[in-house]
């Protein structure tokens, strides 16, 4: 049984075709709700495809690349997301030119939050980079539990699966559209019904899970924009998700059962 | 939620009778061994229930809390105070809320010594309730965030509850932990513990680490040494702050796969040495808080070594059975960190066994006592398991055995290899199929799956039930 590395530092596949450069922002600092399986799930499908992918990490002071075509920051606590704050907002330059240009960019959780104008913590103000056009302020209570909601990405509809544990509470500008509509759930202030925020193919979302192996579909949408924009545009052929579709089946039963 | 119901309050005598009679008859309807209903009961009539019975004991209360290592500690305590001829009054089948502590003091009146251990989000409030005689602060890791929010949350949390304490508690700390330094070290009297043995090395912070930059100045910390998580000899560059001294210190320490170990430690009463017969690097940790912990309660270091070193592994901590030939080892895994240790620990078990087959057996479940998010697993290094070429079947079950499934095709193993049962009995048949050719089986439940095997196991007649456990 041998297997492929998950979260080492800078790693490539080694087979042939088409590839992509993945950017892993901050994954010492941002990963409270195991976000390397977001990573690992990207990387996997790629190359069980035989296409290869790249994934560059990249940490406090070292500057970020504006070549990659799909950029992750994952979830992170208050402090961290401080910290991770002051030093993304210095030098966010080559993200936001990269995804001007069409890269792919996903946030979850406080990586999301990240990616809109601001976060108020109970504690302080921080900073994001305004790729997404939201706001985000705590509230004493967290929003904790599973969710079900539908997304709809290049004209198709589909259910999303996960998990949310949050304080913050995102209310979305005229800049963006909620990500995903809930069925389940209390999304992005448990109030409009939104879950997530999507602007071109910058993508944020408060679901965890880890949000990409119980939702397949979507892992495969964000690898063919990514494929777009490496200019390789390959059509994914489908590959055997009979656990994904299990899994998923699970958690969005278990979520509705409970109610 | 009885709990939120708001009535005047019941005289002590009264309401202990009320909490009494509904353990006995919680136990005549076997809905459980009577470990919690009563200290609901009690808390319900009498909010104040607990401070007064614990103010009745006259030599102290212990409190032991902590991410992992909870319950194996307290255990090694009680057995060293048993042995020093204490009468111990306990919380012994992990009941470990505040209902839990009450529900055991219930039974107080010939004891004159109490230990509980803490659930992490209760020690705050029940340090508050029973003014203790001595704290263990273990570690804090990540787990079961849906519960307690952030880690960050607790260790303030903790920070300001140990603020409050009287200085005549003695905070009995593991040094080796950043975070539990910050919240401990201020305190008036402390006795720290830690490892030293640069053996326990395991060069690097695994990817689940938490406490990794200072508390003060926000700078990743440096570390000498890691041993597990973000546990180890760590120091800040910039602020100086660095692991303190320790009172009670492992110089050597000599891992046996599940067989056990050999640990030397330091003690301010001198040096010791101990066989113990329980497994790992964090079961070498577990001593020492037993032994720093008995050490601020004045008990003789030989009379302690001596009775921790007969120990055996608590309920799913560790424990052997044999089934058809096979012999099972049930290692509770809960969270990362916990996780990890176990791997580790079953990587030298294999490695010692010549055969050197393993044969896993993951249950996983997603109920309120394991915390309803299962994102933990992505956190575990299972690959280390994949990397030995050693593991020769996997089988997974439980409500979210799809989840781990999927742990596991990620982690590159072909999902051929991969058999999944959801319900508990047919993944443990499987498994005990798949082990009996040769080898043993290594089983890492959740703490409801935990629950549930052990159900398993007492109906087949292979263990006893957990609330009869000592």
């Amino acid at each position: 049984m041998s297997p492929t590395a998950a979260g080492s530092q800078t790693c490539a596949d080694t087979t042939i075709g088409a590839g992509i450069k993945i950017c892993h922002l901050y994954p010492q600092l941002m990963n409270i709700y195991a976000d390397r399986g977001n990573i690992a799930v990207l990387r996997h499908r790629m190359a069980e495809r035989g296409l290869k992918s790249e994934v560059v990490e990249i940490g406090l002071t070292t500057p970020i690349p504006d070549d990659c075509n799909l950029y992750y920051l994952g979830g992170g606590q208050d402090r961290d997301q401080l910290t991770v704050s002051e030093d993304l907002t210095a030098k966010a330059e080559p993200l936001l030119k990269a995804a001007a240009n069409g890269a792919v960019v996903l946030g979850v959780c406080g990586g999301y939050q990240l990616l809109g104008h601001s976060y108020t913590s109970t504690k302080e103000f921080i900073a994001g980079i305004g790729l997404l056009d939201l706001e985000t302020t705590a509230d004493t209570n967290r929003l904790v539990g599973d969710v079900v909601a539908e997304v709809t990405l290049n004209g198709k509809t589909q259910i999303v699966v996960g998990y949310e544990n949050h304080a913050g509470r995102t209310h979305l500008g005229p800049g963006c559209t909620p990500l995903a509509l809930l069925q389940q759930g209390h999304g992005n202030n448990s109030n409009d019904g939104g879950e997530g925020a999507v602007s071109g193919k910058v993508l944020g979302t408060y679901l965890h899970g880890p949000l990409l192996p119980k939702n397949p579909w979507l892992a495969d949408t964000l690898l063919a924009w990514a494929l777009e924009h490496a200019r390789n545009p390959v059509k994914l052929t489908p590959l055997n998700d009979q656990l994904e579709n299990a899994a998923h089946e699970v958690a969005k039963t278990r979520t509705r059962r409970k109610r | 939620m009885i709990t939120k119901i708001k009535l005047p309050a019941v005289p002590q005598g009264l309401a202990i009778g009320a909490a009494r009679s509904a353990n006995r008859l919680s136990q005549k309807l076997k809905r459980g061994g009577g470990t919690t209903i009563g200290g609901l009961v009690l808390n319900c009539l009498r909010p104040t229930a607990t401070s007064e019975m614990s103010k009745a004991i006259s030599d102290g209360i212990i409190l032991v809390s902590g991410t992992n290592g909870k319950t194996t500690t307290a255990r090694l305590i009680r057995a060293a105070l048993n042995a020093c001829d204490f009468r111990v009054v306990a919380n012994t089948a992990g009941s470990n809320l505040e209902r839990g502590v009450s529900n055991a003091l219930l039974d107080a009146d010939k004891a004159n010594i109490a230990l509980f251990e803490v659930d992490e989000a209760a020690l705050d409030g029940l340090m508050v309730k029973t003014k203790p005689r001595v704290v263990v602060l273990h570690n804090l890791f990540r787990d079961q965030l849906d519960r307690y929010g952030e880690l960050e949350l607790l260790v303030d949390r903790w920070h300001t509850a140990i603020a409050q304490l009287p200085t005549t508690t003695t905070v009995v700390y593991n040094a080796d932990d950043p975070g539990i330094t910050y919240i401990a070290s201020k305190h008036a009297q402390t006795l720290t513990y830690g490892v030293d043995d640069p053996r326990t090395d395991r060069g690097g912070l695994p990817h689940a680490s938490d406490s990794t930059h200072c508390r003060y100045c926000d700078t990743p910390l440096t570390y000498d040494m890691v041993t597990i998580a973000h546990l180890g000899r760590w120091s800040c560059n910039k602020c100086q702050r660095q692991r303190p001294k320790t009172d009670i210190t492992a110089t050597k320490v000599d891992l046996h796969g599940l067989a056990g170990q050999r640990l030397s430690a330091i003690t301010p009463q001198g040096p010791t040495e101990i066989s113990l017969r329980l497994p790992g690097l964090h079961n070498s940790y577990n001593a020492l808080a037993a032994i720093a912990c008995t050490s601020a309660l004045e008990l003789t270091l030989s009379d302690v070594s001596t009775t921790i070193a007969k120990r055996r592994a608590a309920f799913g901590r560790a424990e052997h059975i044999k089934v058809s030939n096979v012999r099972v080892t049930t290692l509770l895994a809960k969270n990362p960190a916990g996780a990890n240790e176990n791997i580790h620990t079953i990587l030298l078990d294999s490695n010692l066994d010549s055969k050197g087959h393993i044969h896993l057996l993951l249950l996983l479940n997603n109920r309120t006592a394991d915390g309803r998010d299962v994102s933990w697993i992505w956190d575990v290094d299972y690959e280390l398991l994949l990397n030995c070429n050693r593991l020769t079947s996997l089988t997974i079950g439980g409500d979210r055995a799809y989840d781990m499934a999927l742990r596991f095709r990620y982690a590159g193993l072909d999902t051929s290899r991969i058999k999944v049962l959801m319900p508990i009995p047919a993944a443990f048949d499987a498994a005990i199929n798949s082990a009996n050719t040769h080898g043993g089986l290594y089983v890492l439940p959740t703490y409801t799956a935990l629950l549930e095997l052990q159900e398993l196991l007492t109906k087949r007649g292979l263990t006893t039930a957990f609330w009869e456990d000592t």
